[in-house]
């Protein structure tokens, strides 16, 4: 394929970079703004850190990011062991049609229902259960359930798609070998797994830090994650302070996709 | 494997116990709830009755009559309306893109392939926030136009809380979805078919037209389905950039369990939208693309 003389298509490139700018323009601006020395948003006034150190000092906020940081770990965690207990029982089509094709129903369903709908169901079951869980001594048991059943769909999705790249023969050969099932995971499937599982356990984390709806409808008082603190703050009246966040927020997104980048170059 | 399907099956128990207890109850419960009476504090109560279902046509005046009220419907049509439109636009924004990028170098897809993945994984609420520092009267936009001269000092465009405004959040919120599917049939499509088809004197209308979109329709569909669902129940967006009063589905039903207190209408008005992408999904999954999904 040295040269494609067909696959060029005037207004291609021109549109490309212009979707480009179109996604980049709006955060640029976001993060330019968060260095405003004035408090108004959109009217430049110099360069300065004050909204940072503001931010920093915003207890509220700052307890907004350890419910998020605990909750996206967990929520991570048992997603991503989840999805790879499902993706190795699924492996070779061997548990029947029926119970093969109702497990794939269910991993497509949550990204087939409206997220709205999700949140409200669940935040009429949690009440009607009036389950309450603690998580030391904050209220994020709800949360963590809401966040681990809607992340395994996404953890799943790269697990099971480096799981189709396995030969069932390696299995084969580690049983004839007289490994355990327990050992042949351990040492054969684990880690050949492990590029999957990285990128499933991250697309798992940043789905539970982005999360909204679902969180401001099953939080209860004090289990407020970031997005759900950022979004009662931007009711109050916007200030630089809220771009200042958002630009953290904005790194760590641009550090988690560099990094899901790099681990996968590796495995390339 | 040799091992026995059911020594393998116990590792689904855990996915299956948590799916069934906290996805497929609730959406079950909301079903149920659909047919019972609210309570003035918010829950249900009994009788049965199918009085939710018919408030989506029919609205009680004073002297207990129903009368047709049309004001759900409308919001229904908004949602369909922008829904479809954002999904459309997407595709004719991001088909060009995914192309121009499956047609570039190795090295220089991924470089573009990152550049799409960070907008899709950073945070929707700060992306439509973004959209009010441009839009509202005191922003970019406005004071640009102040500063060039074109708008008066107390002139202003209303840009925010209007269809325009929901519908470029909508756009801009859900474009990389569309993109990365379309993207990654491209990337895995066999261009000699491309070349064969030059070969055989199509220019590269008939080519794109007759080659490369067929080969591409999965792609397209999974694309056009994860920009259609997200968008028929926004939140963000028309809660955001559309106002207090601007309603669409997603926060229809948020309203009427908050505010309105009336989670029958609630639970109902959701088993309508579920409906609606039901149906829609049946549409354009006519010709396969769901298995690109998952």
């Amino acid at each position: 394929m040295a040269t494609k003389p067909n696959d060029y298509i005037p207004g291609v490139a021109s549109t490309a970079w212009a979707c480009l700018a179109f996604l980049y323009i709006p955060l640029l601006i976001v993060i330019f703004f968060s260095f405003n020395a004035g408090s108004r948003i959109t009217v430049w006034e110099g360069f300065s850190l004050d909204w940072y150190h503001r931010a920093a000092e915003n207890e509220q906020l700052v307890k907004a990011c350890i419910n998020s940081l605990i909750i996206g770990v967990l929520a991570t965690i048992f997603s991503t062991i989840i999805a790879l207990m499902t993706a190795v029982a699924m492996h070779g089509n061997k548990l029947g049609a029926r119970t093969q094709s109702s497990t794939y129903f269910m991993m497509t369903l949550p990204l087939l229902i409206p997220e709205i709908v999700i949140a409200i169901a669940s935040m009429a079951f949690f009440s009607i259960i009036g389950l309450n869980w603690f998580i030391g001594d904050l209220p994020l048991g709800n949360v963590l359930i809401a966040h681990t059943v809607f992340c395994i769909p996404f953890a799943y999705s790269p697990i099971r798609a480096r799981m189709e790249t396995l030969q069932p023969s390696l299995f084969e050969a580690a049983a004839d070998l007289y490994a355990t099932p327990w050992q042949a995971f351990r040492h054969v499937t684990l880690p050949l797994m492990m590029p999957g599982i990285t990128s499933g356990a991250m697309l798992a984390f940043i789905t539970s830090i982005d999360d909204f709806i679902i969180t401001q409808m099953v939080a209860p008082p004090g289990g407020a994650t970031l997005p759900v603190y950022i979004y009662s703050m931007i009711r109050r009246g916007i200030t630089p302070e809220i771009n200042a966040i958002s630009t953290v927020l904005l790194i760590l997104s641009i550090v988690m996709v560099a990094l899901s980048y790099a681990i996968n170059q590796r495995k390339a | 494997m040799s091992s026995p399907a059911g020594k393998r099956a116990w590792l689904l128990s855990p996915f299956m116990f948590l799916m069934g207890v906290f996805f497929m109850l609730p959406l079950v419960l909301i079903v149920g709830y659909s047919f019972m009476t609210p309570q003035e504090t918010g829950g249900v109560m009994m009788p049965l009755t199918f009085e939710a279902y018919t408030k989506i046509f029919y609205e009680t005046d004073f002297d207990g009559k129903k009368v047709f009220d049309p004001s759900f419907l409308l919001v229904c049509w908004r949602s369909v309306k922008l829904a479809a439109l954002c999904t459309f636009l997407c595709l004719l924004a991001g088909f060009p893109m995914a192309y121009y990028m499956a047609t570039r170098p190795p090295a220089q897809r991924n470089f573009w392939m990152m550049l799409v993945t960070i907008p899709f994984w950073t945070n929707l609420l700060i992306r439509t926030y973004a959209w009010i520092l441009i839009l509202r009267d005191g922003g970019l936009i406005n004071n640009g136009l102040r500063g060039l001269g074109v708008l008066a000092e107390d002139q202003s465009i209303s840009l925010l809380y209007t269809d325009f405004s929901v519908g470029l959040g909508l756009l801009y919120s859900y474009l990389p979805f569309m993109v990365l599917p379309i993207y990654s049939n491209l990337e895995r499509m066999d261009w000699k078919l491309v070349e064969a088809s030059a070969d055989l004197y199509a220019n590269r209308w008939q080519t794109l037209r007759r080659v490369t979109i067929p080969l591409c329709m999965p792609g397209i569909i999974a694309g056009s389905i994860l920009v259609f669902i997200p968008c028929i129940g926004s939140y963000l967006a028309p809660q955001m950039l559309g106002g207090a009063t601007y309603m669409m589905l997603g926060t229809k039903i948020e309203s009427l369990f908050g505010a309105a207190k009336d989670w029958p209408f609630g639970s109902a008005a959701s088993v309508a939208l579920m409906a609606t992408v039901m149906i829609g999904l049946m549409i354009m999954s006519r010709r396969g693309g769901l298995k690109e999904l998952v």
